[in-house]
């Protein structure tokens, strides 16, 4: 199971107590990891990624294993600690604004 | 016994507060979606349990909430938790928060002049149907207008507004926002739509054509002052008996039309400034109006320290300050273009909210003036239901 970190607001908005655990068939990607959330949370769909180019919102960043992976490719496999769920995906609002 | 429930929007949530008819004691709900940026809320006016939200977040984006029991509880109108997202067909399903420009958008001007794309970014204005609880429209930054005929599921752009010349629109300082939508009672295909910084637009046919309604409008900061397009009109307001007598704050100047906009005139008079965001008609007096006189574009507070409003009785040109139960002394907030309302109780109420975190009633057409709130956030928007 993957296990997904989410950011308070979201968390809210999906109306979940508790971080996510997600099945992800592999490869576990950035994107497959958002495709499985948003298809048991539809109303994350847009809120992390543009709903038709799937570019991640700019105030978003991806971590896992203490890096920051935003920039890398969404379709790059994530380090086998994420994968096994050892590690969890984090969806981080960036620090910005006052 | 009547009563009225305010709907205010803040830059960190929502709040609704309620009152019986005499409009004195307020009861204060909220903040619901706490966190979130509210640009608007307005209830259905033929279903007032019926609320739209418009919640939005420079972080995750824009977010439709409904509510059906009239604020209490609340609901995006998508696809449930849980649910298959696809049809049996494989088709998406219900995406409440789905505003997608209709075919490939182009551009707009950007603040220097070159060309831009269309970007979507929020919602600023929800313009529920007059006849439909489930028909609603969306005025959208950057500006255009979508519609939904489901209660909020799925929303789809009419395009026909960006043939309007579009391609020379500019955004004003706080982004290229569609914030005004007029839905004309006595002609359901008639809309009248308002810009910054492009104009005022009208269309006779539903929607699927549009044109500029500017003449007459006459703007300093623009290269061609009489221009067709390019001016930055900061709201529009109408009464529903006489929807083509039109009152608008523009940027500067305060204009009229008796004509659905064919043709507007200056009705600024004896204004202190005619710089000012929002404007509203009293509910039973179609030639009462109020606006909130601001310093200037670069002074963003009342002049001299002073909240007043002003009502003119007369339609304009000639009016009066209104300042009791209003301070009057080292006020320096703002009162944004979405942040006025009146309601239709007789003697009619006049709402205002300002960056403060204010709100202000006067039960009395603005006659005399109650806080119902002073320490929210920054207020976006107020609206009122006059419930039965």
């Amino acid at each position: 199971m993957i296990h997904v970190i989410l950011p308070a607001h979201l968390r809210t908005l999906a109306n979940l107590e508790r971080d996510v655990q997600l099945e992800v068939a592999a490869p576990v990607t950035p994107t497959a990891i958002l495709d499985a959330l948003e298809a048991r949370y539809p109303m994350l769909r847009g809120t992390i990624r543009d709903q038709v180019t799937k570019q991640r919102r700019p105030l978003v960043r991806y971590f896992a294993c203490e890096e920051d992976l935003s920039h890398e490719s969404p379709d790059r496999p994530l380090p086998e600690k994420v994968a096994t769920g050892a590690e969890p995906f984090f969806i981080v609002g960036a620090i910005a604004g006052g | 016994m009547s009563g009225v429930r305010v709907l205010i929007g803040t830059r960190k949530g929502a709040f609704t507060a309620t009152s019986d008819g005499k409009r004195q004691r307020w009861e204060i709900s909220g903040p619901h979606f706490g966190g979130w940026e509210i640009y608007h809320m307005k209830g259905s006016a033929v279903d007032p349990n019926r609320i739209y939200a418009s919640q939005s977040s420079s972080w995750f984006g824009q977010i439709i909430q409904r509510s059906s029991d009239g604020g209490k509880t609340w609901e995006q109108p998508g696809t449930k938790p849980g649910e298959p997202t696809t049809t049996p067909e494989g088709m998406p399903k219900a995406e409440s928060n789905k505003f997608v420009y209709e075919g490939n958008p182009g551009t707009h001007m950007w603040y220097d002049g070159t060309p831009h794309p269309w970007e979507f970014k929020r919602v600023w204005h929800l313009e529920p149907s007059l006849t439909d609880p489930d028909t609603v429209y969306a005025g959208v930054e950057d500006a255009a207008i979508f519609k939904t005929t489901d209660g909020g599921k799925n929303w789809k752009e009419l395009p026909g507004l960006r043939g309007a010349h579009g391609p020379k629109w500019q955004p004003g300082a706080g982004g290229m926002c569609l914030h005004t939508i007029l839905l004309d009672p006595k002609n359901p295909n008639r809309i009248f739509i308002a810009i910054s910084a492009a104009g005022a637009f009208r269309t006779d046919d539903g929607g699927v054509t549009w044109k500029p309604i500017n003449r007459g409008l006459r703007s300093q900061y623009i290269p061609d002052p009489d221009a067709e397009v390019g001016h930055c009109v900061h709201r529009i307001a109408a009464h529903p008996s006489r929807p083509d007598t039109l009152f608008m704050q523009k940027h500067w100047d305060v204009m009229r039309s008796d004509n659905a906009g064919d043709l507007w005139h200056e009705v600024s008079g004896n204004l202190p400034t005619d710089f000012g965001f929002p404007i509203d008609v009293h509910a039973h007096e179609p030639e009462t109006i109020y606006v909130v006189p601001i310093k200037s574009d670069g002074e963003h507070y009342p002049p001299e320290g002073k909240l007043r409003v002003y009502r003119s009785r007369a339609g304009g040109n000639e009016w009066e300050p209104l300042t009791k139960g209003l301070p009057q002394k080292d006020c320096y907030v703002n009162v944004l273009r979405d942040a006025m309302a009146v309601d239709r109780l007789d003697d009619c109420g006049i709402y205002f909210g300002t960056t403060g975190g204010q709100v202000y009633c006067s039960p009395d057409g603005g006659d005399n003036w109650n806080a119902i709130a002073r320490d929210l956030p920054a207020v976006v928007s107020v609206e009122v239901q006059t419930l039965a």
